[in-house]
């Protein structure tokens, strides 16, 4: 613990940095979200090393009075499971300015202004550690992301921006219901780790679980709530796709680790059986999609859509290795699909085209463009010594151990990514250069290289070194599922003033009562 | 009928605003045409000292005039809100009467006197002292809306506000004398006792209580009662309908939830069904309609009829209960009404004063590309419309979590979840404004692009609306204590 307020500062330096940015000239606006972005990911790092990786408790806590009736709290707090999201999110984003600097030339300080708002409000929902202030922040990123599809976005921008901006509201209005009826199920306190100690009845479990589903699932976006993705992601700008597609989707499935599993752990499990079926069909549905697509945005879109099936597979297999798969796998997946969406958004402001065909044969004239798409997506059709095999191999691992027909079918998803993603390569990569864009091929200059270099690193980083990571979520995805008998988490639970004495129930307790012992043990 | 004198304290902030109107309505034909602006000061200068007045008056409950008028928590609460929102029309009055050319002295007479009828609605405790100020305030209204001589809409506005308006006074007035016959008093308290001896299975009560719905369902523009909200709205001056948008709405329901708690509390097991039905439509109509406007003017009529239907939520909730989850429900509709204040103010201030070729431009479509020829102003109006929208951190939000809160703590959910999908709804048309501000081009040539026309009261009047907007939406623990600590003496 420290003193030191490390993640309100990582919070609220962006959003500082964009008032800021709307003051100033284009150009300047550009090099200060440069180095607000930059300047949170220094601060972000030293917690690599400061973070604590034996305890499952949140870290770096910090709280104080908000709203005083109804006790609502600013308080915020790090571990396992939002640790290695807050720190993809502040390496993600000077990515994102970079890629922008010459493809946005309109209302670049607004841009900027709006990018940093963003950042704010994605590292918010990741470390807030009271309900209300979660759902602030979670709300808060819907006018920015409208703004930065609906402004900058491609030619069918205003539909798509709407579209994004009312699935996702009207997912998330019902959570707030559901928040506000825990928060008088739950005694009376809108503190996460109060509300996810407390015991609540089966029936209020079920409705809470759908409240909840329908906030995430569509943020996810699992099957058959996906339909605003492809249209979001595509006609969104560069910047705005590696948002939508390294952290919005991450929300989703935070939202449920955070939430729906120690809060409503017999509802979870009795839709366990929904969920995976759901997680399985989103799996091998975006597959199939992303096969039939000519537009590489939308191909990588869909892909999305498979991929986040894995994660909700990871997380609804519920156990140590397929939730340990399904953070991994998040990370992983914002690291990669980021890098796919930036390497497309390169391409496009060369030709101007995201179609394939009018993108043929790139190895030739942008040799190095081509080696560093081909890594990405090698890393995204799961190759192993990247990124995306640890996670996928995890998530495939903790199936197995539910069930073998389910894990068959969900390794179809991985035959099929190897389709879509070799059939892509081979136009893009192989085929021969379309005439009408030849002269536009230049390779990646200085700063489109420098933008992709961190990411490239990343992936073998994670895919050859997983352990680092893995180890630092260990402690508290144990908890989640086995929970109470974490010796330092028990000790913070009798101070509790609200649970007290209740006996609290756990994933593993519930799905196998003799066994929970040993689940804890691991 | 005598009265001590020192009844007369306890009303000297309606005193000093009735007189401050009288004086303006007499200096007006005196003063020179470029001196007329000391008239503004005057009203600001009365409404200041009616501040610092009723701010002492926060007290407990005293009564005057043989209990037609109580001053309370619950009253400066309203009082309070009133002079806020009448200093910031009259602030924005002052740039747009002069854009339009109105003549400016009965104006600010005239929205004294409306203040004068309001102040008096919220702390009457009498039927028929409500029943006056009603009136006072509605007369003063038909004027305003009808100020724009020259414009037919205008006239047509204030005909009629003026015919509904009549018409519901009277129904009004039949519901008063069927309590009086039920009750043998206007006094809220008589009424009150009364309805306990005599039950609440008298069909004269429950005649009583339609008749006093449908006449404070037509001041606070409620569904089915709402219909000429949208065409006054429209036709009225701007800064009249922001007016009437805020302060009557406010008003209205300071009044009705005095007349339906103190006098009518015993039945609220009646009323409360009553008024879930007409949340309901409220809810469902005013969003739904909303959405395929085109005048932007008529949206916030629209939305504004929208909104009094959350805060009648907060009412249905606390006249299902009773003790402390009454009291919370009646302080989330207090606070509603609060923030909505500021949001409509601040959205109609800015309307008003955007302006092609000398004309208000009150079309959506006019609003485009206005990101880019003024990023501030459309930032203003983005915060209003994601504000009205309930969207955090603005304090739209805020409204909304306390009046769910208490929907959810009475045991109306469902109530909680069909508002909140009419939220989300009402999400389309608000941003359809952000959307033709920030994603549209302009057409045609630029001299006949929509500016706003600043001034410095303008700016100021912009600067307290955003303030208020930003403000309670990131610290509303002021001003929730504040409802608290107004809504429990509703007894």
């Amino acid at each position: 613990m420290t003193s030191f307020p490390w993640l309100s500062l990582i919070v609220f330096l962006p959003s500082a940095g964009a008032l800021l940015c709307l003051l100033v000239r284009a150009e300047s606006a550009r090099w200060l979200a440069l180095g607000v972005t930059v300047a949170d990911v220094a601060l972000s790092l030293p917690l690599w090393w400061l973070f604590d990786s034996s305890t499952a408790g949140m870290q770096f806590v910090e709280r104080a009075a908000w709203i005083s009736s109804p006790s609502v709290q600013y308080s915020l707090g790090l571990d396992g499971i939002s640790f290695p999201l807050v720190l993809m999110t502040t390496f993600l984003m000077p990515v994102c300015v970079t890629v922008s600097w010459t493809a946005i030339d309109k209302r670049v300080q607004l841009f900027m202004s709006m990018l940093l708002v963003m950042e704010t409000a994605m590292l918010g929902v990741f470390v807030a550690l009271d309900f209300v202030l979660f759902y602030v922040f979670w709300e808060a990123m819907l006018i920015p992301m409208y703004l930065l599809i609906g402004v900058w976005g491609g030619p069918n921008r205003l539909y798509a921006a709407i579209k994004f901006f009312l699935y996702t509201l009207a997912g998330s209005v019902l959570l707030l219901v559901a928040i506000l009826a825990l928060y008088f199920q739950g005694g009376h306190t809108f503190d996460i780790l109060a509300l996810s100690r407390g015991t609540y009845s089966a029936s209020l479990q079920m409705w809470l679980f759908l409240a909840f589903f329908a906030a995430f699932a569509v943020k996810v976006p699992m099957f058959p709530f996906h339909t605003w993705l492809p249209d979001a992601h595509v006609e969104a700008p560069t910047a705005g796709s590696v948002i939508l597609a390294s952290v919005l989707l991450k929300m989703g499935t935070y939202g449920f680790l955070r939430f729906t599993l120690p809060m409503l752990p017999d509802a979870t499990v009795s839709f366990t059986k929904p969920m995976i079926a759901l997680s399985i069909i989103a799996i091998i549905y975006g597959a199939y999609m992303a096969l039939a697509q000519t537009d590489i945005k939308k191909l990588i879109a869909y892909s999305s859509v498979s991929h986040m099936g894995f994660v909700t597979l990871g997380i609804f297999v519920l156990n140590i290795q397929g939730i340990e798969g399904a953070i991994m796998q998040m990370v992983n997946h914002g690291i990669t699909t980021g890098g796919l969406f930036l390497c497309v958004g390169i391409i496009y402001e060369r030709t101007h085209s995201r179609q394939i065909q009018d993108n043929t044969g790139l190895a030739g004239p942008m040799p190095r463009y081509a080696l560093f798409l081909m890594i990405f997506a090698l890393s995204s059709l799961g190759l192993p010594g990247t990124n995306s095999f640890v996670g996928e191999f995890l998530v495939l691992a903790g199936t197995f151990v539910w069930s073998q027909f389910a894990t068959a079918l969900a390794a179809l998803g991985v035959i099929l990514a190897a389709a879509y993603i070799l059939w892509l390569m081979q136009r893009v990569v192989f085929g021969t250069p379309a005439a009408a864009h030849r002269s536009h091929l230049l390779d990646l200059n200085a700063r489109e290289t420098a933008t992709l270099i961190p990411l490239i690193v990343l992936v073998f980083a994670l895919g050859i070194f997983p352990n680092p990571l893995l180890s630092r979520m260990h402690a508290s995805v144990t908890h989640l599922l086995g929970g109470a008998k974490n010796p330092a988490v028990a000790a913070e639970q009798q101070l509790s003033p609200v649970t007290g004495d209740k006996p609290t129930a756990t994933i593993a307790a519930i799905l196998s009562p003799s066994s929970s012992e040993q689940a804890a043990g691991r | 009928m005598t009265f001590p004198l020192q009844d007369l304290l306890t009303i000297l902030p309606e005193l000093i605003v009735i007189g401050t109107a009288c004086l303006i309505l007499a200096l007006d034909p005196i003063l020179e045409a470029s001196k007329k602006d000391v008239l503004v000061w005057l009203t600001l200068g009365a409404l200041t000292i009616c501040i610092g007045l009723t701010s002492s008056q926060m007290t407990d409950r005293v009564s005057a005039f043989s209990g037609m008028v109580v001053i309370d928590a619950y009253a400066a609460f309203w009082k309070l809100l009133l002079y806020i929102v009448t200093g910031l029309t009259v602030l924005l009055s002052l740039a747009y009467l002069k854009a339009e050319r109105l003549s400016i002295g009965e104006y600010y007479g005239f929205i004294l006197l409306a203040l004068a009828g309001m102040m008096v609605m919220v702390s009457g405790a009498d039927l028929l002292t409500i029943y006056l100020g009603t009136e006072l305030m509605s007369l003063s209204l038909y004027v305003m809306a009808g100020l724009k001589r020259t414009e037919a809409r205008s006239l047509e506005a204030s005909a009629k506000y003026f015919v509904l308006g009549a018409f519901s006074s009277g129904i009004l007035l039949y519901g008063i004398s069927l309590l009086f016959g039920l009750a043998g008093s206007t006094g809220l308290s008589a009424i009150a006792a009364a309805i306990i001896t005599h039950g609440t299975g008298d069909p004269l009560l429950s005649m009583a209580l339609v008749l006093l719905a449908v006449g404070f369902g037509f001041k606070m523009a409620v569904v089915p009662f709402h219909m000429w909200t949208p065409d006054v709205y429209q036709g009225a001056p701007t800064a009249v309908t922001a007016f009437m948008a805020v302060a009557s709405k406010a008003a209205s329901f300071g009044a009705f939830l005095r007349v339906f708690v103190e006098g009518l509390g015993a039945a609220s097991a009646d009323w409360s069904v009553l008024f879930t039905v007409i949340c309901l439509a409220t809810l469902a109509l005013g969003n739904l309609v909303a959405i395929v406007q085109t005048n932007i003017k008529r949206m916030l009529a629209y939305s504004s009829i929208a909104h009094a239907g959350y805060a009648l939520i907060g009412v249905v909730v606390a006249g299902g209960h009773s003790g402390k989850g009454a009291s919370t429900g009646f302080a989330s509709v207090l606070l509603y009404i609060a923030i909505y204040s500021f949001m409509t103010l601040g959205a109609f201030a800015l309307i008003g004063m955007l302006r092609k070729e000398g004309q208000e431009s009150d079309q959506i479509e006019d609003y485009a590309g206005l990101a880019k020829r003024e990023p501030l102003t459309a930032f203003f109006m983005l915060v209003f419309m994601v504000s009205l929208a309930g969207i955090p951190p603005t304090a739209g939000f805020i409204g909304k979590f306390y009046i769910f809160m208490a929907a959810v703590n009475g045991g109306m959910t469902w109530l909680a979840i069909v508002a909140v999908i009419f939220a989300a709804i009402s999400a389309f048309y608000y941003l359809r404004v952000v959307m033709v501000m920030y994603m549209r081009e302009a057409e045609g040539a630029i001299a006949t692009h929509s500016r706003l026309e600043t001034s410095p009261a303008l700016s100021l009047v912009l600067a307290c609306a955003l303030a208020g907007v930003v403000l309670l939406g990131l610290f509303p623990n002021g001003l929730w204590s504040l409802a608290s600590q107004a809504a429990p003496l509703l007894k």
